[in-house]
């Protein structure tokens, strides 16, 4: 009997029924084939437009229902729990209020943008994974990416403008954004909707973890789910990073989506995941049992040629920017993609171009009975339902409202007629004046403190082809990109070595791994040029052909810690792995008195700073484990003309 | 409303739930205690009195507890204190040299005029000499390769293993009834691109064996027991095989002076090397005790005459188009070495080898075989025989000095 009960719309009341408790105390005897449908069961005479969302008027309309509820005993047969099981998976539940099915090509829009969202968001995970090198038997001699790995970049209007506002430039592939701007003059900002990995990750939790305090279909999510003023920070937050890229900071890349999402995933969820795998499969098989070794050996092995990553990777200060990611993701629960609505730089640029849009809703505002139905399944928060205008900036074209509409409201039409749309955000005219002098003074008080013209960190090594420190900032989006295909782990998201305007910015570590000398798959993958495309010549320089290297530092040593310098032994793992031909280091043969009086022969190592490269090999494998005995700093450094020793460098005879 | 649907669920509900508290609170246990003490009962079944039956189970379940932590403790007991690594017992070995396998030679060197002779025939024709690959090889057997992939360079350069040496070697494995041929070492520079630039990943998979990149889960740490090297991360891979090829490459080092077969073991560790070069030619001793290959076979097709191990130019190398193959690793260096003009006298780790019976630096008491080919690919086969004593030693060290003029007009 209780579950014949039909169920009122749970956001408009919380009377009901405990169906557990309910069942326990009156068992049915007879099977029930179709709970949901019949809880969905509404009067099926049209509701007034004018009817409030008052509770009463819901108790009203509900009680008709409730009375008309016989309990039907039955003869026949119950049928099979297969067949049950069938009619569950296959019966759709009944559409409230008027119950007018959507259109089959809404249906069909809907369901093919889920499979879009779910394929662009595996693509980007198979780019990202891939964004490593991985060797193999038909590889040459040469070493590049075999194909471009960092594509949803490249696709990326928000990134591609701020680029061009700071650098006057479009670098290389970045034009490929152009198409996606022609993808939302005509769809709106299906990017958002349909493409985005991000913002498919938070529509994906904002489905999985709802609201603590209301379901996913309650009252609480329908007011997330109406547009609020908070969503105009985003159009502030674009517009203070536009004009700091036109005064020469590319900093905006710390809220693109897709530089967060290859930041966060590539350096914080990948290794984590890594790290998990290896430990728990190393304490499976600490048991030193051959069988089980070889098991847990093969499922590494099987996971390194998918998914893994063949070693461990770390990266500097990457907590912070996995703990970000938590907190945004988090933020679901309580806004569904409180991201894209609230902060995202790139969802407002699109929102600005959305306005233009081919395609656009009408609503029939008399037909719409306040259901809300729209609201609980709207993404973007833009104002689907009836009696207010919608949102054409805000909105991700999810069309899940008109999917939904049980009352022929909502529909999605080529060129429609704009009555009941708003496309801008109307932003407040002070606001928007003191963002952008906000954007506009945000350099220079950067530039003041003493990161860049004064004071420069000396361990701010850069991976080689980068542009010089300032030219780097206007390109810099840091996407992490470079981080992620490293092989030797060496680059990694600088924290304040660079002041906050270089917070994320890619700098060398040598202690954690060295640059490989013949390896230049960080420029290959750089989106924006911040570190240019150079070939291995380019990078080692040819003697034959007049072709001078590219340094990235100079090492230098730490006399009182060397072996062969201060403690009389003999080492020079430096020189032996030192790259460059002739070797940068240098030793002397030398004998020197040991404790006892005894000589002892050492050889002990000198820098060329003509010729070292500043790799940093050399202070990677240091014996000297804690603070290694050569180290590497910036100065030296091919791209800059200031951070110099030498009177002369080769560059200059060069010209 | 609520009259007719919930009047009746609700309802019920409702008694329920209130039910289910009043058993369960503070006050509710009190009333009933207060109501039930009042009752003259029997000492047994009054509620407020425990009941022996209770009284037991809560001892004996306070005792159980209270046994079950002491003996954990005792089982989990430390003691504290701290007592450092020792090295004792005897040196760990691996040993894959075969025995009872007599060959008409134990030391085999083929050269070839410039021109003269590929890597894979001189190979070939080095192993030949010693019997074949079937005096080492059995049917079945689980092979391992060790050449010297450990530096980001390509062959010309000559820093790493001739890939068409090791393509031969596998060959000749699988021809001699390998079951299974892995090809792997642990690089110095970033393995994979160690093992695609040096082209062996290519060669070594086209002639059918498995490459192997080193993995971090691949090595475990164990205790070798050596002079100087104690625990270390070992290369299980290198060391869980039927038999053991050492391929390595002649050339120089610039701390140990020549690195070919003893020097190639240190891709057996994992870890950090490093400290190894303090005493560099202890450790190569060390590793060289460890693993005794079952064949050595030198590649010296091309060698670095200066600024190894890496080297980087080519105007570091120089080709001598020559192939050592022996059982003895002590020996391939004894010789290997006079290739780039180094005198084995002047190499202590081969003294600390022969000193340690690991082989002889003698070469010329291995029935040394000489497989030379003349420009034109015309192949004499001679049994080198150099009389024993000062003047003959000289004669032996410009053999390979010889090697190093690529016009060298072969002997005989």
């Amino acid at each position: 009997m209780s579950e014949s009960t039909p169920r009122p719309i749970p956001w408009l009341g919380t009377i009901g029924v405990i169906d557990a408790l309910d069942a326990l105390i009156t068992p049915s005897p007879e099977p029930t084939p179709e709970p949901r449908a019949t809880a969905r069961k509404r009067p099926q005479e049209p509701v007034a437009r004018e009817a409030p969302t008052a509770r009463a008027t819901v108790l009203q309309q509900d009680t008709p229902a409730i009375t008309a509820t016989p309990t039907a005993p039955t003869a026949k047969p119950a049928p099979s729990r297969w067949r049950t099981l069938w009619t569950k998976l296959t019966a759709r539940p009944k559409r409230p209020g008027s119950g007018l099915p959507a259109r089959k090509s809404i249906v069909l829009l809907r369901n093919a943008r889920r499979l879009s969202q779910a394929g662009f968001l595996l693509l980007f995970l198979f780019l990202l994974v891939r964004t490593e090198f991985r060797g193999g038997f038909a590889g040459g001699a040469t070493i590049r990416m075999p194909y471009p790995v960092e594509a949803f970049l490249l696709a990326d209007p928000f990134v591609a403008l701020m680029t061009f506002l700071s650098t006057h430039t479009v670098y290389r592939s970045l034009w490929w954004s152009v198409g996606l701007v022609a993808l939302t003059l005509v769809f709106g900002r299906v990017f958002c909707g349909w493409i985005c990995p991000f913002g498919t990750l938070h529509h994906l939790f904002g489905w999985l973890m709802p609201n603590p305090k209301g379901n996913t279909t309650g009252g609480r999510r329908v007011e997330a789910n109406k547009t609020r003023p908070y969503q105009k920070a985003k159009y502030y937050l674009l517009l203070g990073f536009l004009v700091a890229a036109v005064f020469g900071s590319a900093i905006g890349g710390l809220f693109d989506p897709i530089c967060i999402a290859v930041r966060a995933i590539g350096l914080g969820v990948l290794p984590f995941v890594n790290y998990v795998t290896g430990r728990s499969l190393d304490a499976v098989s600490s048991g030193n049992i051959r069988l089980i070794q070889h098991a847990t050996d093969g499922t590494r092995d099987a996971l390194v040629a998918t998914v893994l990553q063949p070693r461990q990777y770390f990266f500097h200060q990457t907590w912070i920017i996995g703990g970000l990611l938590f907190l945004v993701i988090l933020a679901n629960r309580w806004i569904p993609r409180f991201w894209c609505r609230a902060l995202c730089p790139l969802g407002a640029t699109l929102g600005v171009i959305a306005k233009h849009a081919l395609i656009g809703m009408e609503k029939d505002h008399a037909k719409c009975t306040d259901c809300n139905l729209c609201l609980v399944h709207c993404q973007g928060a833009d104002s689907p339902q009836g009696g207010v205008k919608w949102r054409q900036d805000e909105c991700h074209a999810c069309f899940n409202c008109e999917a939904a509409c049980p009352e022929d409201v909502i529909k999605f039409r080529w060129l429609p007629n704009r009555k009941s749309t708003q496309g801008s955000p109307q932003l407040d005219r002070r606001k928007t004046l003191v963002t952008a002098l906000a954007g506009a003074c945000a350099l220079p008080i950067l530039r003041v403190s003493d990161t860049l013209d004064a004071n420069y960190y000396d361990r701010l090594i850069r991976p080689p082809g980068s542009v010089a420190e300032r030219d780097f900032l206007e390109r810099c989006i840091r996407c992490a990109e470079c981080m992620k295909v490293c092989p030797n782990n060496a680059l990694h998201p600088a924290f304040l070595q660079s002041g906050i305007e270089g917070l994320w910015t890619p700098i060398l570590i040598p202690r954690i791994g060295y640059c490989e000398p013949s390896c230049v798959l960080c420029g290959q993958v750089c989106p924006t040029g911040a570190i240019q495309k150079i070939s291995e010549e380019q990078k080692l320089g040819n003697r034959e052909r007049n072709i001078p290297h590219i340094s990235i530092g100079t090492a230098f040593y730490d006399q009182g810690r060397c072996l062969p310098w201060s403690m009389a032994t003999p080492c020079i793992v430096c020189e032996e792995f030192c790259p460059t031909s002739p070797k940068a280091i240098w030793v002397e043969e030398i004998d020197v008195p040991g404790r006892e009086g005894r000589m002892v022969h050492v050889q002990r190592p000198h820098v060329d700073p003509k010729l070292c490269i500043g790799c940093g090999a050399c202070e990677k494998v240091c014996p000297v484990q804690d603070r290694p005995a050569v180290y590497v700093t910036s100065v030296g450094e091919t791209r800059s003309r200031t951070n110099v020793i030498l009177l002369e460098t080769e560059n200059y005879n060069r010209t | 409303m609520a009259a007719h649907h919930g009047g009746d669920a609700g309802g019920r509900q409702r008694t329920r739930r209130s039910g289910w508290c009043k058993r369960t609170t503070h006050r509710s246990i009190l009333r009933q205690t207060a109501r039930t003490t009042t009752l003259p009962t029997d000492p047994m079944s009054d509620p407020a009195k425990l009941a022996r039956r209770d009284l037991l189970t809560r001892g004996a379940s306070a005792l159980g507890i209270a046994a079950a932590s002491a003996l954990v403790a005792r089982r989990f007991y430390d003691r504290g204190g701290w007592q450092g690594p020792q090295s004792s017992g005897r040196r760990e070995v691996r040993d894959f040299r075969v025995r009872n396998a007599p060959g008409p030679s134990d030391f085999a060197i083929a050269h070839a005029a410039l021109a003269g002779a590929t890597p894979t025939q001189l190979t070939r024709h080095a192993v030949d000499a010693l019997g074949g690959m079937a005096r080492f090889i059995s049917r079945g057997d689980r092979v391992v390769i060790k050449p010297n992939i450990g530096w980001d360079r390509t062959p010309l350069q000559a820093a790493n293993t001739n890939p068409e040496v090791v393509a031969a070697v596998v060959t000749m494995a699988f021809e001699a009834g390998a079951h299974s041929v892995i090809v792997t070492d642990a690089s110095c520079n970033e393995p994979g691109r160690c093992f695609q630039r040096s082209g062996i990943w290519t060669r070594a998979h086209r002639a059918g064996a498995q490459v192997l990149l080193p993995a971090e889960h691949r090595f475990r740490t164990m205790r070798l027991r050596g002079e100087v090297l104690d625990e270390w991360p070992v290369y299980r891979t290198l060391i869980e095989a039927d038999k053991v090829i050492n391929v390595p490459v002649a050339k120089h080092h610039n701390l140990a002076k020549y690195t070919a077969a003893m020097k190639n073991w240190y891709g057996v560790l994992g870890g950090r090397r490093n400290r190894l070069h303090q005493s560099i030619d202890r450790s190569i001793a060390d590793l060289a005790t460890f693993m005794r290959p079952t064949l050595t076979i030198v590649d010296a097709i091309r060698v670095m005459l200066r600024n190894g191990p890496q080297g980087g130019n080519v105007d570091d190398t120089q080709r001598t188009d020559t192939v050592i193959a022996t059982v003895d690793q002590v020996a391939a260096d004894a010789f290997g070495c006079t290739l780039i003009g180094q005198r084995p006298e002047n190499l202590p780790y081969l003294h600390m080898g022969q000193a340690r019976g690991l082989g002889t630096m003698d070469w010329r008491t291995l029935r040394p075989r000489e497989l030379a080919f003349d420009g034109a690919g015309a192949l004499t086969d001679y049994a080198l025989a150099i009389p024993d004593d000062t003047a003959a030693d000289e004669a032996a060290f410009a053999i390979g000095r010889r090697f190093l003029t690529p016009s060298s007009v072969i002997l005989a």
